[in-house]
């Protein structure tokens, strides 16, 4: 049984676990339908040309895990950003871990999106939020929708900030030989409110993991949002993340992605602004090697005048790695004075790698102010000479020059402890040790 | 200290050194003069070892030892230092940091342990002091934005923290104000031994009045067509390169 037909079949002993009285649960049955008639997405889809899924397909992932898996925080420490200075929502094999987790509902609701389903306190939120802004015709968001049912769930109320920023982890344990997660987060951050976000997926082993994730955050009047997303997870483990993010007024959200490993990722990052003045910035570092792929596929859809989009990609690619770099911007007729900038500069440190990458304008207004650029090339060897003639080893001076490259997008992280980790991946993934936190 | 012996050297197909000979010996200052594209910069590159430079013929060597096999950072380890003409920008990385890799990297060469932070702060804050740069300059991207003065300034602050053997300063003059001049002349000044030496390439006698030469070479054409003491720079001030390039086609 190919992988569409299994997810079909499975979707009726889903129904056997969830209340399929609840509204949501209609929600579910229309999606599971797109999902049916669409299926997976092919090579002959424009946007999945350079991504396949086709031997993903092949292998017999598990629908949902056999048994709850316990794991011991010394084991997983090393994913989690801060022993204590973190909210912190962990699921294991996709099922919570109270275990790990350090969840709040202090004035501000940092929980579970299984709870935010199903209990009638928040029944009026979801009616509002719940798959509002995810697409209704994409099929790996339709097929997250059937089957949605955990993962995090994040109410800022207005004028609040949390104490501290909010990790969501997704363990994968190996415990079955192939795994399928499709974690369903919901995050609503409403008028002058603030929110920081890390989120991770992780497997610990060598088996198969797929992730088909779907990630919705509002931002309403002048709230702030970071969201940054670390993706360094084992050669195993692939990830398609469909992350939609609605903008009111004023507000500004900036998604940082970090792509250091995995077998597969793809991420579809859309933004929509409807409001005014909005400010909406995606950052991506990625840095891959052996045969990686990774797929950056953004969406800013500017549907109000007088807003502003920032977009600005690195990446470095090695051996057999490849990239794709797709960034769509939509500026609708009567979004005038639209700012929308957009910049993909990559490096290829192998002849082997390659990176494809394209900006995609469609712009309606004429009062606009548009810029991409994409550039695509190799280390400066002026530079390296340069580096090496005060006595810095060709191996480090070429990781410094990688370093510097990605290192306007590492400025922009507003937590500094999560700025010293990921330079510390960065140098790993580069394989030297600079001697300093860069 | 310094030995170059019939150094001919090109890129792709292109000639640029045609037989360099030049010997240099501890305690001594040469400068190097010669119109422009004449080869000077590329003499200073195949000295620090810059690999798009083919030699095809002669040799470098340092304190006996030929340098044909050593990558640049090796060169840079056993003491040559070039101060570039055109000072590479690097965005992303500090003066301080870039600075603490490199004599870090220079010592782990040598079987050192790292400088410990407190004796670096120090040496920097010495160095900067030296050279009147402020330090705020120094935590700025390496190059990054500086004005033409202020790379060559910085230049000579990398040369003084990493104290070279052999220092090598490729047109450190052009784009600095008189007043930076004096400094940047007083601090390499400073740094002269008996021990060390230096290849001061300009343009102009200006740079030294400061730095004063014991010898004057003159490059045409990739090869050394004249060479004198201090006083030659005077004339070629006065008379310009072309008696000399003449002479050669005599
Ligand atoms: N990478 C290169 N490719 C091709 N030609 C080169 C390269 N580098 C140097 N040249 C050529 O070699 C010649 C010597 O250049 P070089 O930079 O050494 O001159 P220079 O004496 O330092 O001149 P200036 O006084 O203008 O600094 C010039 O004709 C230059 O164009
Ligand atoms: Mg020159």
């Amino acid at each position: 049984m190919d992988l569409k037909d299994k997810l079909v079949s499975s979707f009726l002993a889903f129904e056997d676990k969830v209340d399929v009285h609840n509204p949501v649960h209609d929600i579910r049955s229309e999606a599971m339908k797109t999902f049916e008639a669409k299926g997976f997405p092919s090579k002959k889809e424009e946007a999945w040309k350079y991504t396949s899924l086709n031997t993903l397909q092949k292998i017999d992932f598990s629908i949902f895990p056999k048994e709850e898996n316990a794991l011991e925080y010394n084991d997983v420490k090393k994913y989690f950003l801060h022993e204590i200075d973190s909210y912190k929502i962990v699921f294991i094999d996709g099922i919570y871990s109270s275990y790990l987790s350090e969840t709040t509902h202090d004035g501000v609701d940092i929980c579970l999106m299984s709870a935010a389903l199903t209990k009638p306190m928040y029944k009026q939120v979801i009616d509002v939020y719940f798959n509002k802004i995810a697409s209704k015709d994409d099929s790996l968001t339709s097929l997250n929708t059937a089957f949605s049912r955990e993962g995090a769930y994040i109410y800022i109320p207005k004028n609040k900030m949390p104490k501290k920023p909010v990790e969501i982890l997704h363990l994968a344990t190996g415990n079955e030989a192939a795994l399928m997660l499709q974690p369903r987060s919901l995050v609503i951050v409403e008028e002058n409110a603030e929110l920081q976000v890390i989120e991770r997926h992780q497997s610990i082993t060598g088996n198969e993991v797929l992730t088909n994730s779907v990630t919705e955050i509002f931002a309403a009047k002048n709230a702030i949002v970071d969201y940054y997303k670390v993706q360094n997870d084992a050669d195993t483990a692939s990830l398609i993340d469909n992350t939609y993010i609605n903008q009111k007024d004023k507000s500004v959200v900036n998604v940082h992605t970090f792509s250091f490993g995995g077998k597969l990722t793809r991420n579809n990052l859309n933004f929509y602004q409807n409001g005014e003045y909005v400010d909406s910035t995606m950052k991506g570092v990625t840095i891959i090697g052996e045969k990686q792929h990774v797929d950056h596929h953004t969406l800013v859809h500017h549907i109000e005048p007088n807003c502003e989009s920032h977009q600005d990609y690195k990446g470095i690619y090695g051996e057999n790695a490849t990239g794709v770099f797709n960034g769509k911007i939509i500026v609708d007729k009567i979004a005038q004075k639209t700012n929308a900038f957009q910049q993909n500069n990559n490096i290829l440190v192998s002849d082997k790698a390659t990176i494809n990458t394209k900006p995609q304008l469609e712009i309606f207004a004429d009062d606009v102010k548009c810029s991409h650029g994409c550039t695509i090339g190799q280390l400066d060897e002026d530079a390296l000479f340069y580096l090496q003639s005060r006595g810095i080893p060709k191996k480090e001076a070429r990781a410094l020059l990688m370093y510097a490259f990605a290192n306007n997008v590492l400025a922009s992280v507003r937590i500094p402890e999560l700025k010293v980790r990921i330079n510390k991946l960065i140098a790993k993934k580069l394989g030297v040790n600079l001697g300093f936190d860069l | 200290m310094l030995k170059i012996s019939d150094l001919h050297a090109r890129v792709d197909d292109k000639e640029i050194l045609k037989g360099i000979n030049l010997e240099v010996k501890a305690g001594e200052v040469h400068a190097i003069m010669g119109p422009n594209g004449s080869g000077k910069s590329t003499l200073a590159a195949v000295i620090a070892g810059k690999e798009e430079f083919e030699v095809t013929k002669g040799s470098v060597s340092l304190d006996g030892e030929n340098l044909e096999d050593s990558a640049p950072e090796e060169r840079a380890h056993k003491g040559i230092f070039l101060s570039f003409q055109y000072p590479v920008e690097i965005p992303g990385v500090s003066v301080t940091n870039f600075m603490k890799t490199a004599i870090n990297e220079s010592r782990k060469a040598r079987g050192l342990e790292d400088m410990p932070a407190n004796k670096m702060l120090k040496l920097i804050r010495e160095k900067s002091e030296l050279l009147e740069i402020d330090r705020k300059f120094l935590s700025r991207s390496l190059n990054e934005g500086f004005s033409g003065g202020e790379k060559k300034r910085n230049e000579i602050f990398q040369m003084a923290m990493l104290e070279p053997k052999l220092a090598i300063l490729d047109e450190t003059d052009s784009g600095l104000d008189i007043d930076a001049l004096r400094i940047v002349a007083n601090g390499v000044n400073k740094l002269k031994s008996k021990d060390n030496a230096v290849i001061v390439i300009t343009h102009y006698q200006r740079l030294l009045e400061y730095i004063v030469p014991d010898f004057v070479h003159v490059i045409h054409d990739g090869k050394i067509v004249k060479s004198g003491g201090k006083e030659l720079a005077l004339e070629l001030e006065e008379k310009g390169y072309d008696w000399l390039k003449q002479e050669t086609v005599v």
